[in-house]
C-alpha cells in the first residue's frame, strides 16, 4: 500500500518534471513560463498573468518584450526593448528596455553604471500570454500556509481513496 | 467511484479543459483577420541637432504621424502597442533602432489617429555619425491578445535624411 502510494506520488512529480524539461527543450529558454509580478507593463500584462517565453537565435529587435536578469537582482524583469544597437562585425547587441507603464527607461533598474543590456542578460522573449493563471503561484509563495493545506488535503485524498 | 470528490474532480478537469480549448480557439481565430494597416510620417522640423560633450550625436525632431491601425483589432485583442523607431546603419553598427515615440491603443476607435509630436525618447547615436545620415522611420505594432499568441509587424518608410551640419 505504502509502496503503491510512493509510486503514485513519484509518477506525478516525475511527469511534471518531464513536461517542464520538454518545454525547456522546445522553447530554448531556461524558464519557459514566467509569472508577471509587477504592474510595470500594464495594461498589457497585469500581476498574475503568465507569459510563455521563447529563446531563439534570432537577433533581438526593438518592440519585443524580453525577460532579462540584471546583475545583483534575483528576480527577472519583463519589459519592452526600445533601443537596439547591433555591432557590424561581432553581432553583439546593446539593448535598452522600458516598461510600458513606466515613465522612464530601465537604466535605473540596471546595475550601477550599466547603460545597456547584452545578449547574455536576456533569458527569452515573450510570445504568448495567458491571464490570471499565475495567481496560483503568487498566492502559494506569499501565503505558504495555503500551500501546506493544499498538499495536506491532496495527500489525505490519495490515502483515503479506495481504488 | 461516485463519491463527491470524484465528481468534483471530473467537473473541474472538464471545465479547465473546455476553458483551455476555448482560449486556444480564440487565439487561433486571430489568424483569419484581414489586416490592412496604413501609416504616413513626415518630419516637420529638426528642433536641434548637436554633438554631446562626450561625443555622441543627438537630434530632436518634430514628427507628424498619421496611421490607421483599426484592422488589427479583433475580438481577442486587448490592446495594440504602436511605436515609431528610427533605423539606420553606421560604420560601427550594422543596425541601430532608436524608438522615438510610442503609444498604447486600448480601443479600436482610437486606432485611427493623427498626431504631431516631438520625439518622446532621446534620439542619440552611438558615436557621431548622424550628419547627413539617411534613415528609415518604421511604424511597428505589437498586438497584445486577451489570451494566446502575440503578433507584431511593421511598416517601413524610407527616404528621410538628417541635415549636414549641427544646428
Amino acid at each position: 500500500m505504502v509502496l503503491l502510494l510512493c509510486c503514485l506520488v513519484g509518477m506525478i512529480v516525475t511527469s511534471a518534471l518531464i513536461i517542464w524539461k520538454a518545454l525547456m527543450c522546445v522553447t530554448g529558454s531556461e524558464s519557459p513560463v514566467v509569472v508577471v509580478l509587477s504592474g510595470s507593463m500594464e495594461p498589457g500584462f497585469k500581476r498574475g498573468d503568465i507569459l510563455f517565453l521563447h529563446m531563439s537565435k534570432d537577433p533581438i529587435r526593438a518592440g519585443e518584450i524580453v525577460v532579462f536578469n540584471v546583475d545583483g537582482r534575483d528576480i527577472p524583469i519583463v519589459h519592452r526593448v526600445i533601443k537596439v544597437h547591433e555591432r557590424e562585425n561581432t553581432g553583439e547587441v546593446d539593448v535598452l528596455t522600458k516598461g510600458d507603464n513606466n515613465y522612464g527607461d530601465d537604466r535605473l533598474l540596471y546595475a550601477e553604471g550599466q547603460l545597456w543590456l547584452h545578449r547574455h542578460h536576456i533569458m527569452g522573449r515573450a510570445v504568448g500570454f495567458l491571464p490570471y493563471v499565475g495567481w496560483v503561484t503568487i498566492i502559494m509563495t506569499e501565503k505558504p500556509i495555503i500551500k501546506y493545506i493544499l498538499i495536506g488535503a491532496l495527500g489525505l485524498l490519495v490515502i483515503t481513496s479506495k481504488d | 467511484m461516485h463519491s463527491f470528490g470524484y465528481r468534483a474532480n471530473a467537473l473541474l478537469t472538464f471545465a479547465v479543459t473546455i476553458l483551455a480549448f476555448i482560449c486556444a480557439i480564440a487565439s487561433f481565430s486571430d489568424n483569419f483577420s484581414n489586416q490592412t494597416p496604413s501609416a504616413q510620417i513626415q518630419i516637420l522640423n529638426i528642433n536641434w541637432f548637436q554633438k554631446q560633450p562626450h561625443g555622441n550625436d543627438e537630434v530632436s525632431l518634430t514628427l507628424n504621424i498619421t496611421a490607421d491601425l483599426q484592422s488589427l483589432f479583433t475580438w481577442n485583442t486587448k490592446q495594440v502597442f504602436a511605436f515609431v523607431a528610427a533605423e539606420y546603419e553606421t560604420s560601427k553598427n550594422s543596425l541601430n533602432q532608436v524608438s522615438l515615440w510610442d503609444a498604447i491603443i486600448p480601443k479600436k476607435e482610437h486606432a485611427k489617429f493623427w498626431i504631431q509630436i516631438s520625439n518622446k525618447y532621446r534620439f542619440i547615436d552611438q558615436g557621431h555619425n548622424l550628419r547627413g545620415k539617411n534613415f528609415n522611420l518604421t511604424l511597428h505594432w505589437h498586438v497584445m491578445p486577451k489570451t494566446g499568441k502575440m503578433f507584431a509587424d511593421k511598416i517601413v518608410m524610407s527616404g528621410y535624411r538628417l541635415p549636414n551640419a549641427y544646428r
